[in-house]
């Protein structure tokens, strides 16, 4: 038993990503077109010269062949991923293993989810025969559990929280408003998010991610072919996924104050990339902040702040873009909007946008100047029953 | 002692949590009324449910599970075609051997049903349990109530000391049109009172004297004298024509609970009995297509077997308004959340895992750990349906889809071992804190392609439910 990792031995070339909106007039073959062929050119070929696609989409489509169709491929094998929130990722991951066993050379992942054509807000399972017994609580309430138990266990009132919940949306909001393919492009006060109505628990809608439709494309060699296609590759230092096991939520002794399936995916990825100190390592984090109190928990399940510590720390304002670790430069899912396949993806295209230096200005992290690495952070499912994914992505010398 | 026809060996009623004052109706249907309240059905039980709940307290209060049969009499039976009476044999987890049936369509049923079960050599369960409704400002609508009562009865003296023998029990059958509801309709319709009631007295006074012979009694013997049904106007005639008023307790019910269709005779019965000293003499008359009159006569037992859900201590609830009131029983159709409603359950899932969603048996593993759902990986069952747990946290989804938003949502932590993510019910989000103590209901979530889809919530615990029996004792 082992996780070795396949650290620096494949790069990413080129990348794409459609604007995260309400597409009405764009399908799910537009958005993956759009995105594909951002990819394509950014890595300098063309369709026919990927030797394999992995397509994630977690409901818009069956079987690879909602991206062969799309894009008219000639007799290339397409898979198609579906890892819940984390199904962008998994489905680089997939990319990446293929090219460094040596079975391609090149190869594609292409995320995409097309969520508003359901005529319903926010995202909607689809439904699988069960004995009715399955809870049918949303998302936003499941995390909204967070909040109290959190509040209890680090002795912090619920306001002192909710004010770093809503330090964390103003935040990606006003990250968003510097992105322009990001759905939300408004900032937001604290004050204003504070007197939101409650849907969940403490939740109002302004503490859930946005919800969008959206495509992005990530094109993947061998690391030492990587300087015939871009000058500025980014090496894959670290994969990991961890599907927990569900029992979380009946184990009287897991208070909902941690994701312990992350924490146990970014001890794994560390240990991959060498990463040590990742506060002092990475140049920024793409971490999935699908409800504010969310992305407070990861500051501590990945490392980034002591446990107990992270309403200080978010109040301190040291992940905000001019902060110490820069989270969400991008908008976050809140800001940005959360295209279920696309996610995981999109993080990556801010990494590539970042270490490449090709950021806007207003919105570059200062840290890139002396650090080569960024985190991508998926998890899809619920506290107590998730499957987590972290990524960690580097310039190549 | 005189023959018995029947020996009862215990009862159990249930009274659902929420009150419709009738005071409120008024003012919505622009008619009807009246004073006091009726017992209303959350919008997550129905004739099944409240009949598991009946059935639990009975089988408790008869410390018996060695059943010869159940059956459910009811009004307002969940589904036709399907027996309902199979789920509540599932939720209270009776052997397979056990036979489960219903008795369903009118009041007179549960009546059937309780003399088939009186002549069976080991005892039975009888439920009778409706949920009634009528037209909106409608005098059925007030006068009505929902709840359920057990029984438990058999021919004669088995492992179970009898608490109380039916000593007399005569008939009279006639057909006329008094009540009447065609399939499909909401609510019953009914003739001109005066006929009914010109029928039932004569056929009321008719079934009572046969029955005091058949008892071997006279009128002077009986201690009290009950007479329900749905016309509430020929019981209060009958009762004079037998000579003596209706017994207070009548009255009470019809002004607190309402008339609980199939489940009133059961539960005007038990109610009776739970007040009742050894010796003493209760006459049951039914009005009901007809008259069944029984003669009731409790032992020196009854004085020490104390029900352990007692009806009186479910007379207090809770408000529910008139427009809830109307939407949970589908009678005004408000705004739905705008989420996709759920998807009907799987008949083939449901089966494989009836276990769990209708006994609520979870597992436990050679470490003493309790899975809730059950572990694949655990050899030993551990029912929880009895068990009570203490409220770890909640949350309040008021976007998640629910027949009566908002969803109240808790983790929680079983005595003996076992925490469950589990819906509320019977609570507000108000009335909720974490430290709560709750107990198991089994429910109805919602009803998708017509499959009623059951399976049990947490509600706040009831103080007059006291449960004596241990959780993992099993009802096999």
């Amino acid at each position: 038993m082992a996780s070795h990792g396949i650290t620096d031995r494949v790069a990413i070339v080129g990348m794409g990503c459609t604007r995260f909106a309400e597409h009405w007039e764009a399908g799910t073959d537009d958005l993956l077109r759009q995105a594909s062929a951002e990819a394509f050119t950014s890595a300098g070929v063309a369709a026919d010269d990927v030797d394999a696609y992995w397509l994630g989409t977690a409901q818009s489509g069956m079987s690879g062949m909602v991206l062969s169709k799309a894009l008219e491929l000639e007799g290339k094998p397409v898979t198609r991923v579906e890892n819940m929130c984390a199904t962008g990722t998994d489905a680089l991951r997939q990319a990446a293993y293929a090219v460094a066993s040596g079975a391609y050379d090149v190869a594609a992942a292409v995320g995409v989810e097309k969520v508003k054509d359901s005529g319903y807000q926010g995202l909607n399972a689809f439904p699988i025969p069960t004995d009715g017994t399955n809870r049918t609580l949303t998302a936003a309430a499941m995390f909204s559990l967070v909040v109290p138990a959190y509040a209890e266990r680090y002795g912090v009132s619920v306001d002192e929280l909710k004010q770093a919940l809503a330090h964390i949306a103003s935040k990606n909001h006003a990250n968003g408003a510097r992105n322009p393919r990001a759905q939300f492009r408004r900032e937001m006060s604290v004050e204003k998010l504070l007197s939101m109505p409650r849907v969940a628990g403490e939740l109002s809608v302004f503490d859930c991610a946005g919800v969008a439709d959206g495509a992005a494309a990530a094109i993947v060699v061998r690391a030492e072919d990587a300087h015939r296609y871009t000058d500025r590759p980014l090496a894959v230092k670290a994969l990991s996924v961890v599907a927990g096991n569900g029992r979380g939520l009946g184990d009287p002794d897991y208070d909902v104050t941690t994701f312990p399936e992350v924490a146990t995916c970014a001890a794994d990825a560390y240990a991959q990339a060498g990463v040590t100190d990742p506060r002092a390592q990475l140049a920024m984090a793409e971490v999935h902040d699908c409800f504010t109190p969310t992305e407070l928990v990861l500051m501590e399940d990945l490392g980034f702040c002591e446990r107990g510590t992270a309403v200080g720390e978010v109040m301190a304002g040291t992940f905000d873009l001019d902060g110490e670790l820069p989270v969400n430069p991008d908008g976050g899912l809140k800001a940005f909007g959360h295209p279920v396949g696309a996610s995981g993806l999109r993080m990556m295209f801010e990494a590539w946008l970042q270490l490449r230096g090709e950021a806007p200005e207003d919105r570059t992290v200062p840290m890139v100047d002396g650090r080569d690495l960024a985190l991508v952070h998926n998890l899809g499912g619920y506290p107590g029953e998730m499957v987590s994914a972290v990524t960690i992505l580097g310039r190549m010398p | 002692m005189s023959r018995s026809r029947g020996a009862i060996l215990g009862w159990g009623c249930y009274l659902p949590r929420w009150r419709l004052d009738r005071s409120t109706i008024s003012a919505v249907a622009g008619t009807g009324g009246g004073k006091g309240t009726r017992t209303v059905a959350s919008y997550d039980e129905d004739a099944t449910t409240m009949a598991v709940a009946a059935g639990r307290a009975a089988l408790d209060h008869a410390s018996t599970i060695d059943l010869d049969a159940v059956w459910l009499a009811t009004t307002s039976p969940p589904y036709l075609d399907k027996t309902n009476a199979t789920a509540v044999h599932a939720a209270l987890r009776l052997a397979p051997t056990v036979p489960a049936y219903d008795a369903a369509g009118a009041v007179r049923s549960g009546l059937g049903a309780l003399r088939a079960a009186c002549a069976g050599a080991r005892p039975s369960l009888v439920v009778a349990s409706d949920v009634r409704v009528g037209r909106p400002g409608g005098a059925e609508e007030s006068a009505g109530g929902d709840g359920a009562a057990a029984l438990v009865v058999a021919a004669g003296d088995g492992d179970v000391e009898p608490l109380a023998h039916v000593e007399g029990w005569a008939s009279a059958t006639e057909e006329f049109l008094d009540r009447w509801r065609t399939p499909g309709d909401v609510a019953s319709k009914v003739w001109e009172e005066r006929f009914g009631e010109t029928r039932y007295v004569p056929l009321a006074v008719d079934a009572y004297q046969r029955a005091l012979a058949d008892a071997g009694m006279e009128g002077d013997d009986v201690d009290r004298v009950l007479v329900v049904g749905l016309h509430q106007r020929a019981c209060a005639a009958a009762a004079k024509a037998m000579g003596r008023p209706n017994d207070d307790l009548v009255a009470t019910l019809a002004a607190q609970v309402g008339v609980t269709g199939a489940a009133c005779p059961a539960m005007t019965l038990a109610a009776a009995l739970e007040g009742a000293r050894p010796g003493e003499v209760l006459a049951l008359v039914v009005l009901a297509d007809g008259a069944e009159a029984l003669v009731v006569r409790t032992t020196a037992a009854v004085a020490d077997r104390p029900a352990p859900t007692p009806l009186v201590d479910q007379l207090a609830g809770a408000p529910v308004a008139y427009g809830t009131y109307l939407s949970w029983r589908g009678l005004l159709a408000v705004e739905p959340p705008r989420r996709p409603e759920p998807a009907r359950p799987s008949a083939a899932a449901a089966g494989r895992s009836a276990e769990w969603k209708f006994g609520f048996v979870g597992s436990e593993g050679d470490d003493g750990t309790v899975h809730l759902p059950p572990s694949a990986f655990d050899s030993t069952e551990r029912p929880m349906a009895d068990a009570v747990g203490t409220i770890a946290t909640f949350t309040v989804d008021r976007l998640a889809y629910s027949p009566s938003p908002p969803v109240i949502f808790a983790l929680v932590d079983f005595d003996g071992g076992g925490r469950l993510p589990v819906e509320l019910t019977d609570a507000t989000p108000d009335d909720i804190a974490i430290g709560d103590r709750v107990e198991m209901t089994f429910r109805r979530l919602f009803t998708a392609d017509g499959i009623h889809n059951y399976f049990w919530k947490a509600r706040p615990v009831r103080e007059s439910a006291g449960s004596s029996r241990s959780s993992d004792e099993e009802r096999n």
